[in-house]
């Protein structure tokens, strides 16, 4: 009994101390089992009532060491590998690594193989920006345009599958070229998808760009000037939103794509909603190239000729290309044998994710996900 | 550029062309002149990536690779130093910010820590985790079983 009183007085006493509303920070956690962080991204909040004053991202849950496996495979056969980084956006994996040993052995792949690469790189960067939309769409609050986009990346899917067999991790590309010449009909295949897919852009902005709902979520959320971002490195469709033009296809031309005529779309403010224009704007670009690629595929051999067992000079070499994220970069050591010395992967979504601190700060707890979102991060890749 | 860049370095300085692309080899006590000189005056204003590589056989075992763009000059260059293991480098964290997650990286797979870096921990282990996985010598079956028997309640993690 008298236990109880006493703690009863205790208890009193801490609450005149203490006042009911404290305006103290509150730190909560997000993630990584959290169905819009995007995959395993953990995310330290620091708050003021709804405000965010700081955040710290925790990632490495998807570490698989990539790079370590890659000193241990033959050139070949780490090609795969490099499909699950950024497995939204497969090809363009492929198409940076493939490049790059190219440029170690010294060889490049035949013009027809050329073309088909730069094809199948920009059907997957339309994949990859519907994918975008969707999720981040359905982050916000907007269910409808998902079923849109997943309905019409499916279209680009079955190419995929008719072509390499595989939907999603395609392995498309072999160092030096293509192991695969193109099905019968996959001219035609691309170009139906191309007059199906030019509406669906229309109709993905009508539901998006002039709706309220979406404007409020979007206009000056996350905003970031073109000099953060690089003085922070980032890259892609953020850096342009942001009104820089700059993108490696045209800075420094890789494939072919100096021989197709296209734009490069930017924004002004750099808030959410530009980076939602830009990247709308590039898919329209991307239907642009497809259409001069695919009207001017020449004949002719898809695999340059290269040697069965690839045995590289020593040396090193740094080579970029333009993912549907940002600037995606391998750097790669030979020592003269048949395996890799050193594989390093510059990856667009780890760099990118760094500024989620700067974009989210002032910000509500809401946009962080909208900032998440917009970012288009992909984890397998910020963790390798 | 190089002929500028050789005048303050003197003999610590040989630039190289690998594939049509230009590099550098500085020595150690060079880098933080070097890296203020091409961020301020040569306008590499983006740093792409900070990387290693891992020659345990060498007496400086380490290479340290610094990517850089320049938006202006449309041009690339790497710049690449070697040194001993336990040796440190300076952080480049005041003239690109960018780099607060690349040394990070840097460190959690190889071990080489960054003077005057904000906050220099692991990025992708976990914070109690033994060794640098990167590091030639660290073999491509090898874990850290006591952490992963404390931390996750299982034998192995294989």
């Amino acid at each position: 009994m008298t236990d109880s009183q006493s703690s009863l007085s205790n208890l009193d006493l801490e609450a005149h101390e203490k006042p009911f509303l404290d305006s103290n920070e509150l730190v909560i956690n997000m993630g990584p089992q959290h169905p819009a962080t995007h995959g395993v991204l953990r995310v330290i909040l620091r708050l003021d009532g709804e405000k965010v004053l700081g955040l710290e991202c925790v990632i490495g849950y998807l570490h698989r060491g990539v790079e370590k496996i890659g000193e241990h495979r033959t050139y070949t056969m780490f090609n795969p590998y490099v499909d699950r980084m950024d497995y939204v956006a497969a090809v363009s994996n492929g198409l940076g690594y493939c490049e790059t040993v190219e440029k170690l052995l010294n060889v490049e792949a035949p013009p027809r193989a050329q073309y088909i690469r730069v094809i199948l790189t920009e059907l997957n960067r339309i994949a990859s920006h519907q994918l975008w939309l969707g999720t981040h769409a359905l982050d916000i609050g907007a269910i409808t345009p998902l079923f849109y986009t997943f309905r019409d990346r499916e279209e680009i899917l079955k190419i995929y599958e008719k072509y390499c067999g595989a939907r999603l991790t395609t392995h498309a590309f072999r160092i030096g070229g293509l192991q695969y010449e193109t099905y019968a009909g996959f001219e035609k295949d691309v170009r139906n998808f191309l007059t199906f897919f030019r509406p669906k852009i229309d109709e993905y902005e009508e539901l998006l760009t002039t709706n309220r709902i979406w404007l409020e979520r979007t206009k000056n959320v996350g905003k970031i000037s073109g000099e953060d971002c690089i003085a922070l490195g980032v890259t892609g469709p953020v850096l342009r939103a942001s009104g820089v033009k700059w993108d490696v296809r045209k800075a420094q031309p890789y494939a072919n794509y100096k021989n197709f005529d296209f734009d490069i779309p930017i924004g002004e403010n750099g808030d959410t909603y530009d980076r939602y224009l830009v990247r709308m704007a590039e898919m329209r670009q991307s239907v642009r190239i497809i259409e001069q690629a695919i009207e001017a595929i020449p004949e002719g051999p898809v695999l340059a000729k290269i040697p069965k067992v690839m045995k590289p000079a020593a040396g090193e070499v740094y080579h970029s290309i333009e993912a549907p994220k940002g600037e995606l970069g391998y750097f790669i050591v030979s020592d003269g044998s048949t395996q890799p010395y050193r594989v390093r992967v510059r990856p667009p979504s780890f760099v990118n994710l760094q500024a989620l601190d700067l974009m989210c700060r002032g910000q509500l707890v809401a946009d962080v996900i909208a900032v998440i979102g917009t970012l288009d991060i992909v984890l397998g890749e910020v963790d390798r | 550029m190089i002929a500028k860049l050789r005048q303050t370095c003197g003999s610590g300085l040989t630039a190289l062309t690998y594939a049509g692309q230009n590099y550098m080899v500085v020595d150690r006590s060079l880098i933080p002149e070097i890296l203020h000189v091409l961020r301020n005056e040569e306008q590499f204003d983006y740093c792409v990536d900070i990387t290693a590589v891992h020659y345990p056989k060498r007496e400086k075992q380490f290479d340290v690779v610094w990517v850089l763009y320049s938006f202006a000059r449309n041009e690339r260059i790497r710049v690449t130093t070697q040194i001993l293991d336990g040796e440190s480098l300076p952080s480049s964290v005041p003239i690109w910010p960018t780099t607060n997650w690349l040394e990070r990286e840097v460190y959690d797979m190889f071990g080489i820590k960054f003077d005057g870096h904000p906050d220099l921990k692991r990025i992708l282990l976990p914070d109690g985790w033994k060794g640098h996985p990167l590091r030639k010598d660290y073999s491509i079956l090898q874990q850290d079983k006591e952490w992963v028997q404390i931390n996750l309640g299982i034998e192995s993690g294989q």
